[in-house]
């Protein structure tokens, strides 16, 4: 970017910086629609402020917030084991274990979340009973399908395999990510596959694994509002719920979104020290710059910017 | 087991990657103590013979037996049978490697890089392991550098490190796949030097290399191959200033 000073003399370059008109007619229109959003918050009544504070911190509001986030996590929980697990078995070398892994997520990536959450939900029509036992001899335990698998449990169940096969997609991704050589010289050390994978090859893929891994979560955390369906008294269910009461409509979904927006810029944050975490040791891929850092630098350069906060450059010179 | 056996005996051993063959019946010998050198062009199986030697390829034909045991196999009466992973990484264990790209584990110290076999594999305690790797580390002059991340390091101090990794599991043999030819040429000398003072206290060594001076100096056999057969072998000098094939000839004009 600069010029050496020993080749061209120590005048700095001064030049006019080229113009660009149609960013500020942009900024212009942004700015007109923005005036016009806040002035109806402020001359609109029905948005009823004032209404949806009521509510906000209310104990049926919160225990919905609760379910949400107790849903998100053990749905999530579900979805990384499992999509692990698939995404070994996917790259394994017998022809039968990948084949179950490659039908599980045609299955459960081809047929709507929405569908299989009703189908978990009404599992006892299919199977009343369920038993443990020796296959097609005798049973020792069973119980009632329906006191088994409460809706809640159906929810967190259909939403975590279905996550399943979308994570054993990015597992698989990330393994594939992490070099051969690897691999090798950890069995040249002796490593058996399974330490090789435990120790050496997934926590270097972590590093392609985590981000799309934080946007599953937030994903998630707003997917389990599909569960008011069953009827899971989650976040969206409560507001839902008040509405039927008061019919105060829209303000009460501003106030549950309110809610999903605070939580998922949490998540945000957290992933940003979760990627950090596993960037160790490679000076590329930490992700150094926090948002109003990356806004800054990208119009101080006049260069758009990528995930990570660096600058997209077009020319061959990346650096 | 008995020091009469060779560490590493190759017999007629064939290697086929697809139609393409690559090893085509080599022969050769390395005794316990010896370091043997191998020089020869690119693609004339050099490092095929050497992953051979820990099993990280598998042979087609002919017997490769390191310490007087089959690689890979077992033998009970005429039969063969394919050794259980478990046996074929506890073989690996007792031979050491060196890769060309070093393979340090980018997200370990160099503490962590030296440690992680001995502790996982060998189930040596973290304390005792961390003491042998002090002294590993200042046996290769990088004492002192145990909590740096391999991309803070130098090439050939990656180098270095991954020679003390391969030394934590106290091997018997310590393979070496061109370990100076990624490195910048000031670099070498440093990594060469190890390996020197390493073949000086008796460490039997297979060492696919492109530096001549190393090999005349330190090798006390080398082997010149070309498309998957070894066309010279003898002593280091000899091979160097005297070759009698044409091809040994051809080569190595152009590399001296």
């Amino acid at each position: 970017m600069s010029i050496s000073g020993e080749a061209t003399g120590t005048a700095e370059v001064k030049a006019v910086p080229v113009k660009h008109p149609g960013r500020w007619v942009g900024v212009a229109v942004i700015a007109v629609l923005a005036a016009m959003l806040i002035n109806s918050f402020f001359s609109n009544p029905q948005y009823k402020w004032g209404q949806q504070w009521k509510y906000f911190f209310t104990s049926p509001i919160l225990h919905g917030l609760g379910i949400t986030l107790e849903t998100t996590v053990a749905a999530m929980a579900i979805g990384i084991v499992g999509g692990i697990v698939l995404a070994v078995m996917r790259l394994s070398p017998n022809p039968l274990i990948s084949s179950v892994s490659w039908f599980y997520i045609w299955l459960f990536r081809g047929t709507p979340v929405l569908v299989q959450i009703v189908m978990w939900f009404n599992l006892a029509y299919l199977f009343p009973h369920l038993s443990l036992g020796v296959p097609f001899g005798p049973t020792f335990v069973t119980a009632d399908t329906n006191k088994l698998i409460s809706a809640l449990t159906a929810g967190i169940l259909a939403l975590g395999l279905n996550e399943a096969a979308y994570m054993a997609e990015i597992v698989r991704a990330g393994i594939l990510s992490v070099d051969e050589g690897q691999a090798e010289a950890a069995s040249a050390l002796g490593m058996t596959r399974t330490l090789v994978m435990r120790r050496i090859v997934l926590p270097q893929a972590m590093r392609v694994i985590v981000p799309p891994t934080g946007n599953e979560t937030i994903s998630m955390l707003k997917t389990t509002s599909l569960l008011i369906i069953i009827a899971v008294p989650e976040l969206f269910q409560q507001g839902q719920n008040i509405i039927n009461r008061t019919f105060i409509t829209l303000p009460i979904l501003i106030m549950v979104s309110i809610w999903y927006l605070i939580v998922t810029s949490i998540l945000t944050v957290g992933q940003f020290y979760v990627e950090r975490y596993f960037g160790r040791g490679s000076s590329r891929s930490a992700p150094a710059a926090t948002l109003p850092q990356r806004i800054l630098r990208a119009m101080r350069y006049n260069r758009p910017i990528d995930h990570d906060g660096n600058m997209i450059f077009s020319g061959p010179s990346k650096r | 087991m008995s020091d009469g056996t060779a560490m590493v005996r190759a017999q007629g051993v064939h290697k086929r990657f697809g139609i393409q063959h690559v090893l085509k019946g080599i022969d050769l010998e390395v005794q316990r103590g010896e370091v043997m050198c191998v020089i020869g062009p690119s693609g004339s199986g050099k490092s095929t013979l050497l992953r051979c030697i820990n099993h990280l390829e598998q042979i087609h034909a002919g017997r490769l037996e390191v310490d007087g045991e089959l690689v890979g196999y077992q033998q009970r009466g005429d039969k063969l049978y394919e050794l259980k992973e478990r046996e074929v990484a506890r073989k690996r264990a007792e031979i050491g490697m060196v890769f060309q790209h070093f393979n340090l584990f980018p997200h370990m110290t160099v503490l962590g890089n030296i440690i992680e076999a001995p502790t996982k594999v060998k189930g040596v305690s973290k304390t005792e392991a961390t003491e042998r790797a002090h002294q590993l580390l200042a046996q290769v002059g990088l004492a002192g550098r145990e909590d740096a991340y391999p991309r803070q390091l130098s090439g050939g101090q990656q180098q270095r490190v991954a020679i003390a990794r391969a030394l934590a599991m106290d091997p018997k043999l310590m393979l070496f796949d061109e370990p100076t030819s990624a490195l910048d040429p000031e670099l070498v000398g440093d990594v060469l030097d190890v390996m020197r003072d390493l073949a000086h206290t008796g460490m039997t060594m297979f060492v696919v290399t492109h530096e001549m001076g190393f090999a005349r100096e330190v090798g006390d056999k080398l082997v010149f191959m070309d498309d998957g057969v070894v066309v010279e072998a003898g002593a280091p000098r000899d091979v160097i200033t005297n070759p009698q094939h044409e091809r040994t000839k051809s080569f190595l004009s152009k590399v001296l």
